[in-house]
């Protein structure tokens, strides 16, 4: 038996980012044990990363605003493969969710009437995101931790989970290590809510941190739910490309809110010369009509076209950049120090309005955006895809077993709106919270088997024991070819062969990921994490891969050169990753319920 | 590219040493990319925290040549890269290994602190009415990303380590931030006197010039948190009245 300390809980949720902190807070809440399982230190999660605001439509901007006006533009910028029901009750419940973060202490932006400022941003009809300055996910993870550390929340702080346990059917609770000390803890629970984010470190070029290894997809699916829409990645146009160590850190869209323009070598705004079809009656004409819009001075003014969706505008960039009107870095100029020529004290509105971006701009690249165009281009930013759940209660296809925010998927279909991410984990995460505990109040306690324990001790161990070791670069180095190939071959613009290609070489990556040794001992050893976070990044990678090659069509962020228009035949199903008898992965075609009369009405009068 | 010297500190809390490693950089490289090339090259087992790379998270805090920075931050074309670099953990926390140090400290004291206490809401729907210039002082603090640099570079807790009776600059900026809050009508004046210390702070203002997030820490909240004790507590004529009227506790609220 391997030794190991156990622990119980009602409910135990497995990620602090704003999900996580929201699903423990509301669970705790009714009165149950509830633990909540950080992978890094408490408040440094990825949700304090985001920037640009929390898309809720309160209408304080704009009085034309709706729920209504929220659920058609999610839609559209889904292209209609979201769930529609999450898509409802997410327009439906995010202004509350928000007014709940004022009341726990958040102190937004205002407007001149004394309420909470809303500003523009990509495939938003109206000014809708919730924001402070360019700094919005860490007011509201700061804001979740410091109402949560008053909850009765009991938060385990750097404790990586390796896999879950079921009691039959159920879920039964979670194993995992200690960074501190390499030992070994057992989470009995009743209900599990998984909010462990998402993917990004299977790709080369991305705004992610270390931590975002597909981890919950990957052990969730192992027992047995469901993945869905996994081929969909999001490519956040606008990463900085200069200098070579901080490619991929994230430009927030606000900047485009604010009035930045993004412009070719020929100086030409190229975003002018593609709109979409399905946003033709949306987006200005002019340059000057763009601006009217920025500024709010007209009502009537239609967006510019910098702030169509994201999909379409990384697309946008990486045209550019391969036809040879980029950058001299390799991206495009994306220009809001232009605006001094439109009003005055635009140094001070723009560090007021854009201080993280002033700062990371001038400390890590010598660049003042006050004075002069930054360099960018696409990067990875976000998983649509991710852990299938029922729309309204959160859970999964594994009783007890639950999932919100980016680790699971639903809401944002082919490709996600900036904001309707904040919002999403605040407003799934209460309902995930809610749901869990209802369960574990429904159900008795669970047992749990001590040879699967011993298996999950074993497996965590392996990469310690170099006596099987073959795979002479280590972790690091397999990561890095994975994150190479993944780049490359499932990245922006994908083709069928080379997808194929890759699914071939996550295999060879698999064996060898199989084999890596890890130096040193179990205590505070990232070599032996990412050995072992590897197994997860390649389980979402093959994942993200196999549905790619199924979808034969380019749609929202999947983009394919060999099928480059969209397949309305393809408009039926969402693409369902499931783990089959024999443990091989399997990709179904499942159909996409069809939207209530109400909704399609609502849809229909947005267009 | 050039190679440079590295001298990291590797040691958990039984013993440790700085060993030196050569590694290549490259233009713009930070001192977390030394790190993180480091770690892959030579060390699969360096132990560091970090997250954003982006000055963000506040997880990479370290010393650098003798400086609490973020490393993540830090340019190496700052640096003078014909002498050694040294990187070590902080000083004012307990070791777990090589950059990594026992931070739990900070989250026990803030634990503590009185949390925010809304007044009534303004409106309906559960929402408050606040002027932009009535909340950009606390938006100042709010920035803070809990890197702790601040309460690693203060005397109190860094060399007289009174980390049981001062809760250090990162906590004053956080209670000024709840204090100053225009919603907020929790009182923590008493709990500052007692049993949080701000008489400690000599205000020589060392918290303020390592802070990543430029918060004037100390003339924006430690001061005026020490001119609010010295209101309540230490006014002659105020005491006179208290004492002839004893109206209990006056909230010194703004």
């Amino acid at each position: 038996m391997v030794d190991v300390e156990t622990v119980e809980h009602d409910v135990l949720v497995i990620g602090a980012g704003g999900a996580g902190l929201r699903a423990a807070i509301e669970a705790a809440g009714s009165g149950i044990s509830v633990g909540l399982v950080c992978k890094s230190l408490l408040g440094k999660a990825h949700t304090v990363m985001a920037e640009g605001g929390m898309a809720a439509a309160m209408a304080n901007v704009d009085e034309r605003d709706s729920w209504k006006t929220h659920f058609a533009d999610t839609m559209r910028g889904g292209y209609y493969l979201n769930n529609w029901r999450m898509a409802q009750i997410h327009a439906q419940q995010a202004p509350d969710r928000v007014r709940e973060l004022e009341a726990w202490g958040a102190v937004f932006d205002r407007t001149a009437a004394g309420k909470i400022m809303q500003r523009n941003f990509g495939g938003h009809a109206h000014p809708r995101l919730a924001h402070v300055g360019d700094r919005t996910g860490l007011e509201m993870i700061r804001t979740l931790q410091d109402h949560g550390v008053h909850q009765g929340i009991d938060v385990h702080m750097e404790f990586t989970i390796t896999c879950l346990l079921k009691d039959g059917d159920r879920i039964a609770g979670a194993f995992g290590y200690s960074r501190e000390l390499g030992k070994f803890i057992l989470f009995k629970a009743k209900a599990v809510v998984m909010a462990t984010g998402g993917i990004g470190r299977a790709y080369k070029i991305t705004s992610n941190s270390w931590e975002y290894t597909g981890d919950g997809q990957t052990i969730a699916y192992d027992v047995g739910a469901d993945l869905i829409d996994m081929e969909f990645v999001q490519f956040h146009p606008t990463g900085m490309v200069w200098p070579p160590s901080v490619k991929g850190i994230l430009v927030t869209e606000g900047v485009r809110g604010e009035g930045g323009i993004l412009k070719n070598s020929n100086g030409e705004r190229f975003m002018f010369g593609d709109i979409p079809d399905n946003y033709k009656s949306s987006t200005a004409d002019t340059p000057q009509e763009g601006w009217r819009y920025v500024t709010k001075t007209d009502k009537d003014a239609r967006r510019p076209p910098e702030l169509l969706t994201r999909d379409h505008v990384a697309r946008c960039i990486r045209r550019e950049v391969r036809e040879g009107r980029g950058s001299p870095h390799g991206g495009v100029f994306l220009d809001i120090a232009w605006i001094k020529e439109k009003i005055q004290n635009s140094e001070e509105h723009i560090k007021k309005k854009l201080p993280s971006m002033y700062h990371q701009f001038k400390e890590l690249a010598g660049i003042d955006i006050t004075k002069e165009p930054m360099e960018v281009g696409p990067t990875t930013h976000y998983t649509m895809g991710g852990i299938r759940v029922d729309g309204e209660t959160q859970m999964t296809a594994v009783p007890g077993l639950f999932a919100a925010g980016e680790c699971a998927a639903g809401l944002h279909g082919a490709n996600r709106l900036g904001g309707n991410s904040l919002s999403d984990l605040v407003v799934f995460g209460k309902l995930a919270g809610e749901y869990a505990a209802a369960f574990a109040k429904e159900h008795g306690s669970v047992s749990v088997n001590d040879d699967d324990v011993n298996q999950a001790g074993k497996d965590a161990l392996a990469p310690l024991d170099s006596s099987s070791a073959t795979e002479a670069g280590g972790a690091y180095q397999v990561q890095y070819d994975l994150q190479d190939l993944m780049q490359e071959k499932v990245g922006i613009v994908r083709i069928e062969e080379e997808l194929l290609e890759a699914i071939d070489s996550i295999k060879e990556l698999k064996k060898r990921a199989a084999t890596v040794s890890a130096p040193g001992n179990r205590q505070y050893n990232p070599g032996w994490h990412t050995a072992i976070d590897l197994r997860n990044l390649l389980t979402v990678s093959e994942a993200v891969a196999r549905s790619a090659t199924m979808r034969k069509e380019s749609r929202g962020a999947h983009t394919r050169e060999d099928f480059p228009d969209k397949d309305d035949s393809y408009s039926e199903f969402n693409h369902v990753v499931r783990k089959g008898p024999d443990g091989e992965m399997l990709v179904i075609r499942e159909a996409i319920s069809e939207l209530p009369p109400e909704l399609i009405q609502i849809i229909e009068d947005h267009k | 590219m050039a190679n440079v010297t590295f001298k990291i500190w590797r040691g958990d809390k039984q013993a440790g040493d700085f060993q030196e490693y050569q590694t290549d950089v490259s233009e713009g490289m930070v001192v977390l990319d030394a790190v993180h090339r480091i770690q892959a090259d030579h060390a699969n087992d360096l132990a560091c925290r970090w997250n954003c790379k982006a000055g963000k998270c506040g997880s990479c805090s370290a010393e650098v040549n003798g400086t609490p920075k973020l490393m993540c931050m830090t340019r190496l074309s700052d640096l003078d890269l014909n002498e050694a670099i040294t990187i070590e953990p902080m000083r004012a926390f307990p070791l777990i290994k090589d950059l990594v140090t026992d931070v739990s400290h900070n989250y026990r004291v803030k634990q503590k602190i009185k949390p925010f206490q809304p007044r009534k809401p303004d409106n309906e729907d559960g929402s408050w009415n606040m002027q932009q210039q009535d909340v950009e002082r606390v938006q100042e603090f709010r920035k803070c990303i809990e890197c702790f640099l601040c309460q690693d570079v203060c005397h109190v807790l860094r060399d007289h380590h009174k980390h049981e009776d001062f809760i250090g600059p990162r906590f004053f900026v956080y209670t000024a931030a709840l204090e100053m809050h225009p919603l907020d009508e929790a009182d923590r004046l008493e709990d500052l006197k007692e049993t949080q210390g701000v008489g400690y702070c000599n205000i020589t203002k060392c918290c303020t010039k390592v802070c990543p997030e430029n918060i004037t820490i100390t003339d924006n909240a430690i001061i005026p948190l020490k001119e609010r004790v010295v209101d309540e507590y230490y006014d002659p004529i105020k005491k006179i009245v208290k004492t002839l009227f004893s109206i209990g506790k006056p909230k010194n609220k703004s």
